[in-house]
C-alpha cells in the first residue's frame, strides 16, 4: 500500500501501526512530532495508530522561526 | 534593564524587553551570538517537514536549548485556523511549553494576520491550555476581541513582516496603548533599525519582537547589542516621562535680564 510521508510517496508492504512505520523511517528521539491527515499524534498514541491505504503523514521539527 | 522593572508576561517576569527570532542568520553560530548580544530572554522558532537524516544535522536545535531562553514556537505559514491549531500541538509536544506565537496569515502578499482566522484560532488555543501571544494588526476590535477570548498578551505589527519600515499606523498604534492599558503589547514585526524600537518603547508599548533586522544586518551580533540599547533607553524614556509636543518655539535660556535690552525696545532677534 501507498502512504505520504512529507509530501513523498512511500510504499508499505501491509497495514503498519505508526510506531513501527517511523522506526521504519529511521525516527527517532524526541525532536520530532507527527500529525496523520492534518491531525497531531500524541507521542503516547504511535503504538494504537494504524496507518492506512493513502494516508498523510506530516513529521515536523524545530527550525528556525521569526 | 534594570530588575525593578520586569516585563511580565503569563505570570513570568523578564528583564529584557526584546524578543528575537532565530531565522535568516548566516549561521546558527552567529544565531547563537546574536542572541546572547540581544540579552533577550524569549526567542521565537517553529516547525518544518524534516527527514531523520536532517534530525541528525539539526545543530541548530542544540544551539537553541543552550541559550536557556523561553522558547515561543510560531505558527508561520499557517493560514487556517485548523493549521494552526494542530501544529500549536505538535508544538507544545517538541518544545513543552504552552507559549505560543499565534500567526494565521491571511494574505500572501503582505502577510497580513487574518483577524476572523485568529480569534477562532485562538479560543480554541486558550481553551486547550495554550498561552497565546497573537501576532495581529492594529485594529482595536480585533485586539479587544482577542481579550475577550482569553488573550493575556497582544502582539499587533509594526509593518509587515520583513519590512523594516517601523511604526506605520501610529494613531492606531497609539490608540492601541491608550485604550487598552494594562495590556501587555509587544510591537511584532516590522522593525527595522534600534531607533523605531526605542519609538515603540517610548510610546508605552512593553517590547518588541524583531528578527530580520538583527540578522540581516551586516554584523548581526553587533546590531543585536544596538537594539538592546535602544529598548533599554525607550523603555527608561517612557518611565522618566517625555515632554508634551507643542506647535510653537519656547526658549529655554531665561529671557528676563537680558544684556543690551533697553526698556521700550525689542528683544534682539536670533
Amino acid at each position: 500500500m501507498q502512504v505520504f510521508v512529507n509530501g513523498e510517496v512511500h510504499t508499505l508492504a501491509s497495514s503498519v501501526a505508526l510506531a513501527a512505520l517511523l522506526q521504519q523511517l529511521g525516527y527517532c528521539g524526541e525532536a520530532f512530532a507527527v500529525a496523520v491527515n492534518g491531525r497531531f499524534v500524541p507521542r503516547t498514541e504511535y503504538a494504537a495508530t494504524a496507518i492506512h491505504q493513502d494516508d498523510r503523514l506530516d513529521i515536523v521539527a524545530p527550525v528556525v522561526g521569526g | 534593564m534594570s530588575v525593578s522593572d520586569p516585563l511580565a508576561l503569563y505570570g513570568r517576569e523578564f528583564n529584557s524587553r526584546l524578543l528575537v527570532g532565530t531565522a535568516l542568520y548566516p549561521s546558527p553560530a552567529i544565531m547563537r551570538e546574536s542572541v546572547r548580544a540581544s540579552a533577550s530572554e524569549i526567542i521565537t522558532l517553529s516547525l518544518r517537514r524534516q527527514n531523520p537524516a536532517q534530525q541528525r544535522d539539526n545543530v541548530f536545535w542544540d544551539y537553541v536549548r543552550e541559550t536557556g531562553c523561553q522558547l515561543l514556537p510560531n505558527t508561520a505559514g499557517c493560514k487556517s485556523p485548523r493549521e494552526a491549531v494542530e501544529l500549536a500541538k505538535m508544538s507544545r509536544e517538541i518544545f513543552h511549553t504552552e507559549w505560543l506565537k499565534l500567526e494565521v496569515i491571511g494574505d500572501d502578499y503582505n502577510l497580513q494576520p487574518d483577524p476572523f482566522g485568529l480569534v477562532e484560532a485562538a479560543r480554541e488555543l486558550v481553551n486547550l491550555g495554550f498561552k497565546v501571544l497573537p501576532y495581529c494588526t492594529d485594529d482595536l476590535v480585533l485586539c479587544r476581541k482577542l481579550l475577550d477570548v482569553g488573550c493575556e498578551v497582544l502582539m499587533p505589527w509594526g509593518a509587515p513582516i520583513g519590512t523594516g519600515q517601523g511604526l506605520l499606523n501610529k494613531y492606531n498604534l497609539h490608540m492601541l496603548r491608550e485604550r487598552l492599558p494594562g495590556v501587555p503589547l509587544i510591537i511584532d514585526a516590522g522593525i527595522g533599525a534600534p531607533s523605531q524600537a526605542a519609538e515603540a518603547l517610548e510610546a508605552g508599548f512593553d517590547a518588541v519582537l524583531l528578527n530580520t533586522a538583527i540578522a540581516r544586518a551586516r554584523d548581526p551580533v553587533g546590531m543585536a547589542g544596538a537594539f538592546k540599547l535602544a529598548i533599554e533607553s525607550g523603555r527608561a524614556a517612557f518611565n522618566a516621562g517625555l515632554m508634551l509636543k507643542r506647535q510653537t518655539a519656547s526658549p529655554s535660556t531665561p529671557t528676563l535680564d537680558m544684556p543690551f535690552w533697553q526698556q521700550g525696545e525689542p528683544l534682539p532677534q536670533g
